[in-house]
């Protein structure tokens, strides 16, 4: 308790000299947490937002498909098996019929993505519903981005080219029923969306489908032969490599904040162990031993980041809180980041972030504020009172 | 007055169909006169594009209708180019990359170098009396030439066009014009023979016009500059090796 309170003394006494380095350190703390949960948010929110509109509780595959392989297509459908089937009656799955076509807007050719889906499905959020009007011809809705890479607007007609699963050419034109805005561009980029019963009928692939969509919260029936079930941990793999590779990315922004502040620190603590040479011996000199001065140095040290926690608390916890119901505007150009982000990122602080990092860095603090100390260890209470260092 | 023309009505389709030839005969005819053992063609490819036209020229080893071998010979940027079908696999070697690859799946719908065909066009079987059922329709004129309008229905499921209408010259059983349907009814694609000539004892279109309708452009014209039938065509030009030769 001794050593506290003269550790504290000794700082506040320092004056200038401790503020400038307990700020620097509050920048570190507060960057930290700051991009950390930037991160956190991005992940979350993209996690989120992919799951309702795309991966549900879960996918079960046909065995020939590969998302990264569009050579599997073709060969990528099979009847729907019983428990599945079950599952989609009780509306706990939707199945997708996924084919590869050619749509042909204002007379330019391109490759698509032909995905058939229950207009009456709610297991994913992609607003199928609007596929139920046919009294225009054959409904179709697309995303934004889709929409505006090919130029299709709602209520436009387009020429869809396909082969059904014998190999045989069809065409038809489809109404574009709505364009609709999703964050999760894997549901929109070059992709058409058609009621199911439509593309089994044209495709002849009655009962079939490409892949099984569960519900959130709903239970894989277990294997399922000539099916492979892929759970959310499989799915989003991708995505929080991509996070993960992000936040790494970032961590040299906070590593380099760190080793600055650092610096500062030992620094600080290598002039006072300088300057304080007769202080030191006079300590020794009324009993206080070695260690009780290094403890007493170290800990002067370490209290520069329990004092630039709680200037970071002052400055920091407005702040983010601001930000985390306010939210961070994006620039367009995000939208192509590969993430489904939206317009707004809000970012997520947990308390395991910010008791994590506070610990961090009072480790850290506590470390460097250490190594400078060790020579008091050799020091000579006589040589000291004298004021010099042996 | 009446009875005449009703008289007329009556005896018009036995009257026509005494003279029209069985569809899938004329067909067959066609079949023959297209087919040669073995051909080496050297061809040109006018694509035009929507802010250009480009001529691609090469050079064909066909052996029945599974096996050839193409080289580009231009222009530059696709000079060196080989492709090989055997049977149902089409390979492309650039050489750019050095590389072979195989053409399935996806990319079988896309463009050859850009033009009116699709690499799926190129493996089709072109034996026509195997995968189709011929009526003939009417009488008709194509390029100036008296014509049989012959309507082609698929025999089996696994056939990329479902419906056919050719118009078949009927002094030479060449078709002179085509039209390919989708299974909805939907044209897809025409084929114009703008030229003939008589090659070998066989009338071969020379100069032909391809037109997918579903995209905008003025199509892709084909022009047969040399051909050489039944001559022995070396094994080793219709293996995987000589992409790489």
């Amino acid at each position: 308790m001794l050593t506290l309170t003269l550790a504290l003394r000794n700082l506040l006494h320092a004056g200038l000299r401790t503020w400038l380095n307990v700020v620097a350190l509050s920048f570190s703390f507060v960057a930290i947490i700051f991009l950390q949960g930037f991160y956190d948010g991005l992940n979350e929110q993209v996690e989120r937002a992919t799951v309702a509109a795309l991966y549900g509780g879960g996918q079960y595959w046909h065995s020939s498909y590969d998302p990264y392989d569009p050579l599997t297509l073709d060969d990528a459908h099979g009847v729907i098996p019983a428990p599945l089937d079950s599952l989609i009656a009780h509306r706990q799955a939707t199945p997708i019929l996924i084919r590869p076509a050619t749509i042909y807007p204002q007379g330019r050719f391109r490759s698509v993505l032909l995905k058939g889906i229950d207009p009456d499905q709610t297991v994913l959020s992609i607003p199928s519903a609007l596929l139920k009007d046919r009294s225009h011809g054959i409904p179709a809705i697309i995303g934004s981005r889709m929409a505006h890479s090919t130029g299709l607007q709602k209520g436009d007609m387009v020429t869809v080219q396909w082969r059904d699963v014998h190999g045989t050419f069809d065409a038809r034109d489809v109404v574009i029923a709505e364009v609709f805005r999703s964050t999760v561009q894997d549901i929109d980029n070059e992709q058409i969306w058609i009621p199911l019963d439509e593309l089994r009928r044209f495709t002849r692939t009655p009962d079939e489908a490409t892949i099984v969509v569960l519900g959130q919260r709903v239970a894989p029936p277990g294997s399922v032969g000539g099916w492979d079930f892929r759970d959310l941990s499989f799915l989003l793999r991708d995505l929080h490599t991509l996070v993960r590779m992000k936040s790494v990315g970032a961590s040299i922004l906070y590593l380099l904040l760190l080793f600055l502040a650092m610096l500062a620190i030992f620094d600080t603590q290598v002039l006072s162990i300088w300057r304080r040479r007769k202080e030191m011996g006079t300590l020794m000199a009324l009993g206080m031993t070695r260690g009780g001065v290094i403890r007493l140095f170290t800990t002067e040290g370490a209290l520069h980041s329990i004092l630039a926690a709680l200037v970071a608390a002052m400055y920091g916890i407005p702040l983010m809180a601001f930000v985390a119901n306010t939210g961070f505007a994006l620039p367009n150009a995000a939208d192509t980041m590969g993430f489904a982000i939206g317009e707004k990122l809000f970012p997520v602080y947990s308390p395991s972030l910010v008791v994590g990092t506070t610990v961090l860095v009072c480790l850290v603090t506590t470390i460097v504020s250490f190594l400078p100390t060790r020579r008091i260890a050799h020091l000579k209470p006589t040589d000291a009172l004298r004021g010099k260092l042996s | 007055m009446i009875r005449p023309i009703f008289l007329a009505l009556a005896f018009l389709p036995g009257t026509l169909s005494s003279q029209t030839p069985n569809g899938d005969e004329i067909l067959k005819r066609v079949d023959e006169n297209m087919f040669s053992r073995t051909r080496i063609v050297t061809s040109r490819m006018v694509i035009h594009g929507p802010r250009e036209m480009r001529t691609v020229e090469s050079k064909s080893w066909q052996r029945g209708t599974n096996e050839s071998y193409t080289e580009f010979l231009a222009p530059a940027r696709e000079r060196g180019i080989k492709m090989l079908k055997l049977k149902d696999m089409l390979w492309e070697y650039s050489p750019s990359t050095d590389r072979i690859i195989m053409i399935s799946g996806h990319l079988l719908r896309q463009s050859v170098m850009g033009s009116d065909l699709s690499y799926e066009d190129m493996m089709d079987d072109p034996h026509l009396p195997h995968l189709y059922a011929a009526t003939v329709v009417r009488r008709d004129t194509a390029a100036g030439r008296e014509c049989w309008v012959l309507d082609l229905t698929a025999k089996t499921e696994d056939i990329a066009y479902d419906h056919r209408r050719l118009w078949v010259d009927e002094a030479r059983d060449v078709v002179l014009k085509e039209n390919l349907y989708a299974k909805s009814g939907r044209l897809l694609k025409t084929v114009d023979v703008r030229e003939v000539r008589r090659i070998q004892n066989r009338w071969m279109a020379t100069s032909v016009l391809y037109k997918d309708v579903l995209k905008e452009g003025e199509g892709t014209e084909f022009y047969l500059d040399t051909i050489t039938l039944d001559v022995p065509i070396p094994d080793y030009l219709l293996s995987k090796a000589a992409l790489r030769r």
